[in-house]
C-alpha cells in the first residue's frame, strides 16, 4: 500500500507545483509567498533582525531570526550576510557567537564598527529591528573536532575574540582544561568581558587579559612566557594577520604546527589606481589595461567574445559580473569595488580597470 | 515633421558648438548629482511598486476565481488591467533599463528580469535600449519611428501601402505586444534577407515559448482554476490584455509621435558628440503633463525627455528634475514639447492619419486649405495637422 502511495504523493506535488509554476510566469510561485512572508524561503536564505544590543563602545550584537531554510552551525563557523545600506546590498563575513539551536531559533553575530566600515558601522549603529538581511549558509573550519582535546588553548585579539566566543558559550562543558589569552586596547573593550570573567570565576577558563593601553602588542615570544605548558596545548587562535603569522612561525619552530588552528578576516582593501590586469573567468584569459581602455574595448582587442550594444553606457547590454577589483567610470569618474562573494555587475563599455580584475565571463 | 537638417528654418541654428557642449556639461552635472544621491528611499519605492503591483495581481486573480458573478468580474478585470500596466510600465520597462542595478539585488535586476509581455527580455532589450535609445529618431535607423509598418515623418518614402496605416496602428494598438514581439524579432528585416535566418529561427523559438507560456496561464490554467467561472475568467484576461495594450500603445505614441517632436538625418549622427546626442535626446522625445496617478501608470514615460536624456535614472526621480531639463530648454532657446494625454494622442493619430498620403498631395491640400488666408511659412505645418 505504502509503495504505491509515496509516487502518487510525488506525482501529486510535482504536478501541484508545476500547475502553480504555470499560474505565476513570469515570475515564480516563490515570488508571490514572499509577499506573505519573505522569511520563509528555504532556497532565498533570509532573517529579520530581532535586537540589536550594544556590547562596548562601537561593537553590537545582532540577533537574527533566520527563516527555516537556516541549517544549525558549528561553533567557531561564520555566516555571509547581505545588508542593504542606503539602497545598495553589501555582503561582508562575520562570525556566529551564539548558541546554535538555541530555542528561539535566533543566531547571533557580534560586529566591531571598523573605521570608514560600511556595513559595519550600518550594523552597529543604524540598524533596527524588523529589517532584513540576506544570509549564506554557516560555513568556515575553524572549528573544534567531534571529540575536543584534553587541553586547549584559544588565543584571540580584538575582534578576533567573537568565533571563539562562540565555542567558549557552546562547548565549556565538554572543555575541561581552557586557556583564553585575550588581547584587546583596554580592559573596557574586551567584547563580552563580563561574562568571559564570570567564566573564570566560576573556574570553567583560565582567562589572560592583555591590554595594549599598557602592556603592549602580544606577541609569540610572550605568550610562552604566559601560557608555560604552550607546547600540549591545541591551539585556536584568531586575530590581526601580524599575530597569526608570528604563531604559525613559532609553532612551526617547535615542529609544532598540526597543534595550531588560525582564523583569518582578511579586510579586503583594493587600492584604486589605473589599469590593471582584467581576467576573464571563462577562458582564463588576463589582459593588461591601462586606466583609459573600457573593459569592453580590451577584451575585444584580446579575441574575447564580449556582449555588447551601444557602447556608450546607456543600453545596459553589456553588463557582466565583477567577481573581484575596481573598475572606474570612465565618464564620472566614480570607482566600483567588488571583494570576493560580493553580487557585483558591471557595464564594460564606460568602466575601465582600477585595479586587478576578474570578470566572469 | 521633416527631418531637422531638411527644415527651412533650422530650432537649432542659433547653437554654437561650445553652446551644445556646456549643454551637454550642464546635463552631465544633473545626472551625476541624482545618480549620486540614490539611496534608501529609492530602494523602498522600487521595492513598494512591486509589491503592490503583485498583491494586486494576486487578489485580482482570486476574484475573478468568481469571475461568474458581475462586480468580482469588473473589479477583477480592472484590478488585473492595472497589475499589468504597472508590470509592463513602471516595473518591467524601467528595470530592464538598468535603472536599478545600483541596489545590486539580484531579484530586480536588468540582467535577471523577465516581464509579463510577448516579446522575451533578451530581444526586447536589444531592439529598445541598444537601438531605439541610441538612435532616437534618426530616420533609417530608428525603427520605432513607424515600427516599421507606419509612415510618421515626410522625410519617409511614401508607399500606396500606407493608405492603409490608420487600419494598422489600429491593431498594432489592439495586440501590442504581439507587435513588439514580430517588431522585436525584425521580421521586415527578415523578408528583405538583411537578417541571418537560423538566427531568427532561433529567436522566434524563443518568443513561441514565451507567448505559449503567457498564453497557457491567461486562457488555459487561470480559466480552469476558475472552474465554471472558467469563460467569464478567460474573458476578463483576454479584455485586461487588451485595455494593457491599448493603454501602453497610446503611451508610447505620445512619447515621440506628436507634432512638434524632430527627426534627424541619418548622416546627421557621424561623429556626434555627447552634447549633440543629449541636444537630440532632448528635440526627439514629447511628455504628457498630468498627475501623479498618470505618471505612475505610464512607468514615468510622461517625462519621455527626461527618461530619454537619462535612460539609466531611476524612474521616480524624472519628476525632480523635470524644471531642471524645462530651464535647460528655455534657456538654450529650445522647445520643450508637452501637452495632455488627449493632446498628444490626437496630435499622433493626426500625424498617422496625415502621413497615410504623399507629400505631395499633402501639399495641394494645403495649398488650397491656405488660399485667400495670409501667408504663414513658419506654422505650415500645424495648420496641415489642423487640417488634416
Amino acid at each position: 500500500m505504502f509503495t504505491s502511495l509515496a509516487p502518487t504523493t510525488v506525482r501529486l506535488r510535482t504536478g501541484l507545483q508545476a500547475l502553480a509554476g504555470a499560474a505565476a510566469t513570469p515570475l515564480v510561485p516563490a515570488d508571490y509567498l514572499d509577499l506573505l512572508d519573505p522569511l520563509r524561503s528555504r532556497t532565498a536564505l533570509r532573517a529579520r533582525i530581532v535586537e540589536v544590543r550594544p556590547e562596548t563602545p562601537g561593537v553590537a550584537t545582532i540577533v537574527l531570526q533566520p527563516g527555516p531554510g537556516w541549517q544549525r552551525h558549528v561553533p567557531g563557523q561564520y555566516l555571509r550576510i547581505g545588508v542593504d545600506v542606503d539602497g545598495v546590498r553589501h555582503w561582508r563575513a562575520y562570525s556566529l557567537t551564539s548558541r546554535p539551536g538555541a530555542s528561539d531559533r535566533t543566531i547571533t553575530i557580534t560586529v566591531t564598527a571598523i573605521a570608514d566600515g560600511l556595513v559595519s558601522g550600518h550594523l552597529v549603529h543604524d540598524a533596527r529591528p524588523g529589517q532584513l538581511v540576506h544570509l549564506e549558509p554557516a560555513t568556515g573550519e575553524f572549528t573544534l573536532p567531534p571529540t575536543p582535546p584534553r587541553q586547549v588553548l584559544f588565543v584571540t585579539a580584538g575582534s578576533g575574540l567573537t568565533p571563539v566566543l562562540g565555542m567558549l558559550r557552546s562547548h565549556l562543558d565538554v572543555l575541561d582544561d581552557v586557556v583564553v589569552v585575550h588581547s584587546s586596547p583596554t580592559a573596557r573593550d574586551v567584547i563580552a568581558g563580563d561574562e568571559l570573567r564570570a567564566m573564570a570565576a566560576a573556574g570553567h577558563i583560565r582567562l589572560i587579559e592583555r591590554h595594549t593601553a599598557t602592556d603592549g602588542r602580544l606577541d609569540a615570544a610572550q605568550l610562552a612566557g604566559l601560557v608555560p605548558d604552550l607546547t600540549q596545548r591545541e591551539t585556536w587562535a584568531c586575530g590581526p594577520a601580524g599575530l597569526l603569522d608570528a604563531l604559525e612561525e613559532h609553532f612551526a619552530a617547535d615542529g609544532l604546527l598540526e597543534q595550531l588552528h588560525v582564523e583569518r578576516f582578511r579586510p579586503v582593501i583594493i587600492e584604486a589606481g589605473d589599469g590593471g590586469t582584467v581576467t576573464f573567468l571563462g577562458t582564463g584569459r588576463e589582459v593588461e589595461t591601462d586606466g583609459a581602455t573600457s573593459l569592453l574595448d580590451a577584451g575585444e582587442d584580446a579575441g574575447e567574445l564580449m556582449p555588447s550594444g551601444c557602447r556608450m553606457g546607456i543600453c545596459f547590454g553589456c553588463v557582466v559580473p565583477l567577481r573581484s577589483g575596481a573598475v572606474r567610470d570612465l565618464r564620472t569618474g566614480e570607482v566600483t569595488v567588488a571583494a570576493a562573494g560580493d553580487d557585483v555587475r558591471v557595464q564594460t563599455c564606460i568602466n575601465t580597470a582600477a585595479a586587478a580584475c576578474e570578470l566572469d565571463l | 515633421m521633416t527631418a531637422l537638417q531638411n527644415k527651412p528654418h533650422d530650432p537649432i541654428a542659433h547653437l554654437s558648438e561650445a553652446d551644445i557642449e556646456q549643454l551637454g556639461r550642464e546635463l552631465d552635472a544633473i545626472r551625476t548629482r541624482v545618480m549620486d544621491s540614490r539611496g534608501a528611499d529609492d530602494a523602498a519605492y522600487i521595492r513598494k511598486v512591486i509589491e503592490v503591483q503583485r498583491s494586486m495581481e494576486l487578489v485580482s486573480r482570486l476574484v475573478l476565481l468568481a469571475s461568474l458573478f458581475p462586480p468580482a468580474w469588473l473589479a477583477g478585470t480592472v484590478g488585473l488591467s492595472v497589475a499589468k500596466i504597472l508590470e509592463n510600465m513602471e516595473i518591467g520597462h524601467n528595470v530592464m533599463h538598468g535603472q536599478w542595478d545600483w541596489m545590486r539585488d539580484p531579484k530586480i535586476h536588468s540582467t535577471e528580469w523577465e516581464w509579463d509581455h510577448a516579446s522575451p527580455a533578451e530581444l526586447w532589450k536589444h531592439s529598445h535600449n541598444e537601438i531605439h535609445h541610441t538612435f532616437t529618431n534618426v530616420l533609417g535607423r530608428d525603427n520605432d519611428l513607424g515600427y516599421g509598418i507606419m509612415r510618421v515623418d515626410e522625410d519617409q518614402r511614401w508607399h500606396p501601402v500606407f493608405l492603409a496605416q490608420p487600419l494598422f496602428n489600429l491593431v498594432n494598438m489592439l495586440i501590442f505586444e504581439y507587435g513588439i514581439a514580430a517588431y522585436d524579432l525584425e521580421i521586415g528585416k527578415v523578408v528583405k534577407g538583411r537578417k541571418d535566418r537560423g538566427e531568427f529561427r532561433r529567436q522566434g523559438r524563443k518568443v513561441l515559448a514565451k507567448i505559449r507560456r503567457q498564453a497557457t496561464r491567461d486562457y488555459v490554467v487561470h480559466p480552469l482554476l476558475s472552474g465554471p467561472s472558467a469563460l467569464t475568467t478567460l474573458a476578463a484576461n483576454a479584455t485586461a490584455n487588451v485595455v494593457r495594450n491599448v493603454w501602453t500603445h497610446s503611451v508610447i505614441m505620445c512619447g515621440h509621435f506628436p507634432e512638434g517632436v524632430e527627426t534627424f538625418e541619418k548622416t546627421s549622427i557621424e561623429g556626434e558628440t555627447r552634447g549633440e546626442w543629449y541636444l537630440r535626446q532632448m528635440l526627439g522625445a514629447a511628455n504628457i503633463d498630468g498627475g501623479k496617478l498618470l505618471h505612475i501608470m505610464t512607468g514615468n514615460l510622461s517625462f519621455q525627455v527626461e527618461h530619454h536624456l537619462f535612460p539609466d535614472m531611476p524612474s521616480n526621480r524624472y519628476q525632480e528634475i523635470s524644471p531642471e531639463i524645462q530651464d535647460l530648454f528655455e534657456r538654450y532657446g529650445l522647445n520643450y514639447v508637452s501637452g495632455t494625454m488627449p493632446e498628444q494622442v490626437a496630435s499622433a493619430w493626426t500625424k498617422v492619419l496625415r502621413l497615410s498620403l504623399p507629400n505631395e498631395l499633402l501639399e495641394v491640400l494645403s495649398r488650397h486649405d491656405r488660399a485667400g488666408t495670409a501667408d504663414d511659412e513658419a506654422g505650415q505645418v500645424t495648420s496641415i495637422a489642423a487640417a488634416a
